[in-house]
């Protein structure tokens, strides 16, 4: 647990040293910013809704951005070498270094609650809306974080890792706007496996258990993968 | 103390460590040589805790490497080939990070984090990232890693490669130092850092150990006459100071180096130190005898004999 912690405190450091985190940060808010203004100023209309509509849009990229370097740059210079040589467990090393990605993604959305608050000021906001969307926003950063992390554990090469990773986030994001070409059978099935429908819920303000444990058992499914692959390089 | 029996490593196909079996009693330094490829970095890399061997094992301080991976791994400090380095961190942000990682009590941390950069050096770039120093500095920085927990075995993979003659000799100094009380294994390529600091050599071919003893037992394995060179002063011709050297019991060859400034030079090799009878002759023959000495046979010699086969 408290390695856990260590790792997570270094993975932080390291995107807050370079100029990852502030780059991230900077052009997340510059396309959320975007997608504020231009309803409030244009159309005048005062709604977070076409912000939280664009978050599932937004984190297939930036999530495997964020996530491609957790242990595809620490394989190619090797210093792998001295994580797994330190006291520490592999499933250590893991989950901390998911949890620093999901949290640079989790600051991410977190900071646009300005918009939210702004508004409150000269209108009426939906808070418990805006609430739904901002746990489903999260929670799906988790999610897209631990496919990242496991396209980061099969290569050296970050390229190939955020490929990979954008393919995994995209194959889910796409599955579920299928479904209405779907034979009535297929449907239901497909449409429970892609992150579509469970974002909606939580778009509506609905926070169901079984839209988390969608999420979170997605995620669990993509650490275990990264673990068994890391431990198959032992 | 550390034990290796029939430590296996197998690359697919490949035999990188073939039943390695040896023991390193507490407090001795072992230099660990070998051909590029021979399967030095990996047995290191078993011992560690980074890979896992194919069969066999190892104990460490009486832990197994498998069983009790994490203790095995606290008692060790390793500097890995190539040492790596976390590039975008400053030097105490990384000694931070192990001496967390290494559960050292937070109130030591700071005193310990200045022993450790006057040990290696590092006062005059503590503030840089560590992605800025040059190749010696990191060096330096991966050492104090390593020793920073204060381990009981230290297992360094090429410490001194890439450094220059003087920084090489610090880290040997280091080394030395730290002898006292730990156990190290370290692997070169640097024959006469060998010699200089290690009380046992092991080397390493194909995966298999093929020497095993201080230097001076490696010296009596390999199988060699004895060479002395020797410089005379006569008025005799080579050819009769040839025929006459050649008569000595037990010389095999005598090799005319030809003539230089009315000295003859000759290489004579024989299955018996045979310096004696050459003083003897000389006296006899009243040739002034210049130089003579008996050239030693080098570890590089050793080490070229037992790996090139």
């Amino acid at each position: 647990m408290k390695n856990i912690l260590i790792v997570f405190k270094k993975e932080l450091r390291t995107y807050f040293n370079s100029p990852i985190a502030y780059v991230v940060i900077t052009l997340f808010l510059l396309l959320c910013g975007y997608f504020f203004i231009v309803p409030l100023f244009v159309v005048g209309q005062a709604s977070v809704r076409h912000v939280m509509d664009l978050f599932p849009l937004l984190s297939l990229f930036f999530v495997p951005a964020i996530t491609m370097r957790l242990l595809s740059e620490e394989m190619k210079s090797g210093t792998i070498e001295l994580l797994y040589t330190m006291p520490m467990k592999e499933e250590e090393i893991i989950i901390g270094k998911y949890l620093s990605g999901a949290a640079l993604f989790g600051m991410c959305v977190v900071a646009t609650v300005f918009y939210p608050i702004m508004l409150s000021l000269i209108g009426k906001v939906d808070w418990g809306q805006a609430m739904g969307s901002y746990v489903g926003a999260i929670l799906l950063g988790c999610m897209f974080s631990a496919a990242g992390i496991f396209s980061s554990s099969i290569t050296k090469n970050q390229i190939i890792s955020f490929i990979t990773g954008f393919v995994i986030c995209f194959i889910f994001f796409i599955i579920g706007q299928t479904v209405p070409f779907l034979p009535p059978f297929l449907a239901k099935t497909v449409s429970f496996i892609g992150v579509t429908s469970h974002i909606e819920n939580f778009n509506r303000g609905v926070i169901d258990s079984r839209d988390i444990m969608y999420f979170l058992s997605v995620s669990a499914f993509f650490l275990y993968c990264t673990l068994a692959v890391m431990k198959t390089k032992k | 103390m550390i034990q290796l029996e029939n430590l296996t490593k197998y690359y697919g196909e490949t035999h990188a460590v073939d039943s390695v079996s040896f023991e390193i009693p507490l407090g001795q330094i072992v230099g660990f040589l070998g051909p590029n490829g021979a399967g030095k970095t990996t047995t290191m890399r078993m011992l560690t805790g980074y890979l896992t061997p194919t069969s066999g094992t190892a104990k460490v301080l009486g832990l197994d490497i498998i069983e009790n991976s994490l203790e095995v791994r606290k008692k060790i400090g390793y500097l890995p080939e190539m040492n790596p380095v976390y590039d975008d961190m400053t030097i105490p942000e990384y000694l931070e990070f192990v001496a967390e990682i290494r559960n050292i009590e937070k109130e030591k941390v700071t005193a310990r984090i200045k022993e450790v950069v006057a040990l290696c050096g590092l006062k005059d770039v503590i503030q840089k990232n560590i992605g800025e120093l040059s190749r010696g500095y990191k060096q330096r920085v991966g050492f104090a890693a390593a020793i920073f927990h204060n381990p009981e075995v230290l297992i360094l993979d090429e410490p001194t490669s890439g450094l220059d003659p003087n920084q090489a000799r610090d880290v040997r100094e280091l080394i030395k130092e730290l002898k006292k009380e730990k156990t190290v294994i370290l692997s070169t390529h640097i024959l006469s850092e060998v010699q200089a600091i290690c009380d046992r050599v092991l080397i390493i071919n194909k995966g298999r150990i093929v020497a095993d003893g201080t230097t001076k037992e490696l010296a009596s394995m390999v199988q060699g006459k004895e060479l002395v060179h020797l410089e005379i002063k006569t008025t005799e011709d080579e050819k009769s100071v040839e025929e006459k050297l050649k008569s000595i019991p037990g010389c095999e060859t005598a090799v005319s180096k030809g003539a230089r400034d009315g000295k003859l030079g000759f290489e004579i090799g024989a299955a018996v130190d045979p310096r004696e009878e050459i003083f003897n002759l000389a006296v006899k023959n009243k040739w002034t005898l210049v130089e003579m000495h008996k050239q030693s046979v080098t570890l590089e010699e050793i080490f070229r004999q037992l790996t090139s086969q």
